[in-house]
């Protein structure tokens, strides 16, 4: 019995990365970034409003959230419906009332389907990131990328034809990508992206259309992930939340400004007994006067050395 | 297949020889950051996949980057701030790929162990001549850029054969952190017939069990610990006993998690009789003062059955 000898081969052991889309860095060797006003935390809360079909195929896989009864799984189908009904609007009430100034990453499908909701949210002038068509169509690898590449201009084209401007800012349904989804996001006019979760900071991503941005969206921090996948408690969900911003405050007075994305999905976090301990949570930050709250998550996109650098 | 390995004998946790570790400690603890090195692309291994997801699996990757870019660094300032020298369980490849970590944990004269090529290159369905070149590599590597002779072994991935620890020890090899079996150094078999022994390596105090596989909030992971300590620490009043923390850098280090590691090491150091120590030192110690004695009672107990 033995393995074929290439196994025992490492074509890319080398200086850097096994592949070629980022630099190697040590986040704290970084030179120090400075926020607006000598501000220390930038917070960046971003909501995903999402479309589960019923009839979910879970091609290469099941998203999470995504059905798990058999057909007509009704029960799942309305918990995520939910979100987009009720949750989103008890979200918006805590914004307000905090001066949180959200992004949301919308799935195209869901805006054919919710223009009331949408309509909404362009006139609150709320920065719109592009999530794809839905959560049952995933991007992934082995997928043709001629279809890919119709699959991110149609997403596109719904998300501006109804918002009326120019997306900038891609999320991948269950953060899932095949091996040219970046390089196809700048052709598109995509500039940031949020679904790799190897950083705390924004870094320069190479694609073979130009720079890309990668935000940390972490997924450790995610309502469902520490919820329904973790199955915490929602104090601790808070706790959670709070920690992490105490610990990025406290790394930031010896590094250079940091940020804070907070991952939120509405049918989720939108819940009655949950939308509570996330108010607390972010009201514990918004009292810190070190917060920093800009405009859009745009404006971080371009605001650092990220956005200049060479990938 | 076999039905046991053999690989030590029974050997119940009472009536042993007593340990006493250095200046009369009662626990040597010992904390394993595992720096590891996952590929994006990996070749596949028939017995085991690498990635849940077809390539490229950004979820997986891109988080163990977290912990090379982001968390290494976190983790090593709380470990200087308390003093205390890590073991590192260490992908080698990490080598050639991050050598600022290595460089960086090699002035503060941490320990460096082999945990294999990467994380993403299993044992499952080598010959044994592959194992050994695996594990020779790995020796090798960690000579040559630390300069540190490899005296502990992890498997890769905990990816095993059936000669997995023959195979390290022949290579000169000490100790292994692969046997799960005790809360105390123990011989182990080996076919060449050296000394070799197990170190505790623990995996329910490892924070990538914790926080992945049992999914505790972080609180509760600083409270295992504490309980875990308390307990050895009381027991090591009548025969040392070895607490191991075996942590990963994208697991502990995440912003809301590494506080509660934090406050249980500080509480864990304040007590009297605690030896912080390396996976290294603690083989060795046993080696020099307790492995003639263990091997003594081990062979007297299976003649008489004298503890019966």
């Amino acid at each position: 019995m033995a393995l074929d000898n290439t196994y025992l081969e490492y074509p890319l052991r080398r200086y850097g990365m096994d592949h070629d889309r980022y630099q190697w860095s040590l986040l704290a060797q970084r030179p120090p970034v400075q926020w607006p006003s000598g501000k220390k935390l930038a917070l960046w809360v971003n909501v995903s409003l999402q479309f589960f079909p019923l009839n979910a195929q879970g091609k290469p896989f099941k998203a999470p959230g995504s059905m798990t009864m058999p057909y007509p799984d009704l029960r799942h189908f309305t918990l995520r419906d939910y979100g987009n009904r009720v949750g989103v609007f008890r979200l918006l009430k805590v914004f307000d009332r905090l001066g949180i100034r959200p992004t949301f990453a919308v799935n195209a499908d869901l805006a054919t389907r919710t223009p009331y909701l949408m309509r909404l949210l362009r006139e609150r002038g709320y920065e719109i990131i592009a999530h794809g068509w839905n959560m049952d169509t995933l991007h992934h690898g082995g997928m043709n990328p001629g279809q890919e590449d119709d699959l991110i201009r149609r997403s596109l084209d719904v998300l501006q034809q109804t918002f009326e401007r120019n997306i900038t800012g891609w999320l991948s349904p269950a953060r899932s990508e095949s091996a040219q989804t970046p390089d196809l996001l700048t052709a598109h006019g995509i500039r940031y992206f949020c679904d790799w979760v190897n950083d705390d900071m924004p870094y320069a991503f190479r694609t073979a259309n130009g720079p890309l941005v990668a935000m940390p969206l972490p997924t450790e921090l995610e309502d469902v992930f520490i919820l329904m996948n973790n199955l915490h408690t929602e104090e601790s969900y808070m706790q959670q939340i709070m920690d992490a911003a105490d610990f990025l405050l406290a790394e930031a007075e010896a590094q250079g400004g940091r940020m804070l994305g907070l991952s939120l999905h509405a049918w989720m976090i939108g819940q009655p007994h949950r939308i509570g301990y996330l108010e607390r949570a972010l009201e514990y930050i918004m009292s810190k006067s070190e917060v920093w709250m800009p405009e859009n998550a745009r404006e971080l996109a371009t605001y650092g050395p990220w956005a200049m650098e060479k990938p | 297949m076999q039905d046991d390995l053999h690989l030590y004998e029974y050997w119940p946790y009472h009536r042993r020889p007593k340990i006493v570790w250095p200046d009369g400690a009662r626990l040597a603890l010992w904390i394993a950051p595992n720096i590891e090195f996952y590929e994006l692309n990996p070749p596949d291994n028939p017995y085991r996949k690498a990635w849940p997801h077809p390539y490229p699996a950004v979820a997986g990757y891109s988080i163990r980057d977290y912990g090379n870019r982001v968390g290494h660094m976190r983790l090593m300032q709380v470990l200087d701030r308390y003093g205390v020298r890590g073991s590192v369980s260490l992908s080698v490849a990490l080598c050639n790929h991050h050598p600022e970590i290595i460089e960086m944990c090699a002035e503060r004269q941490w320990e460096f162990f082999s945990h294999g090529i990467y994380n993403t290159r299993y044992t499952y369905g080598m010959s044994e001549d592959q194992e050994r070149a695996m594990i020779l590599d790995s020796i090798q590597s960690i000579r040559r850029h630390t300069g540190q002779e490899c005296a502990g072994y992890l498997a890769p991935a905990l990816s095993h054969s059936e000669h997995t620890l023959d195979l390290f020890a022949e290579a000169g090899g000490l100790y292994t952190c692969d046997l799960f079996h005790d809360d105390q150094p123990t011989p182990v078999r080996v076919r060449s017939g050296k000394p070799f022994i197990s170190i505790p390596y623990s995996l329910e105090m490892n924070d990538t069990i914790a926080y992945v596989v049992q999914k505790v909030e972080p609180r509760r992971y600083g409270q295992m610990l504490r309980d875990n300590f308390d307990r050895l620490y009381e027991e090591g009043a009548e025969s040392g006993t070895v607490m191991c923390i075996p942590l990963h850098n994208y697991q502990v280090s995440c912003p809301h998690r590494l506080k509660a590691f934090e406050d249980a090491l500080a509480y864990i150091l304040k007590h009297p009789g605690v030896w912080p120590a390396t996976g290294r030192e603690i083989a060795q110690y046993y080696m020099a003062h307790y492995y003639d004695a263990a091997v003594q009672d081990l062979q007297q107990k299976q003649r008489e059955d004298a503890w019966l």
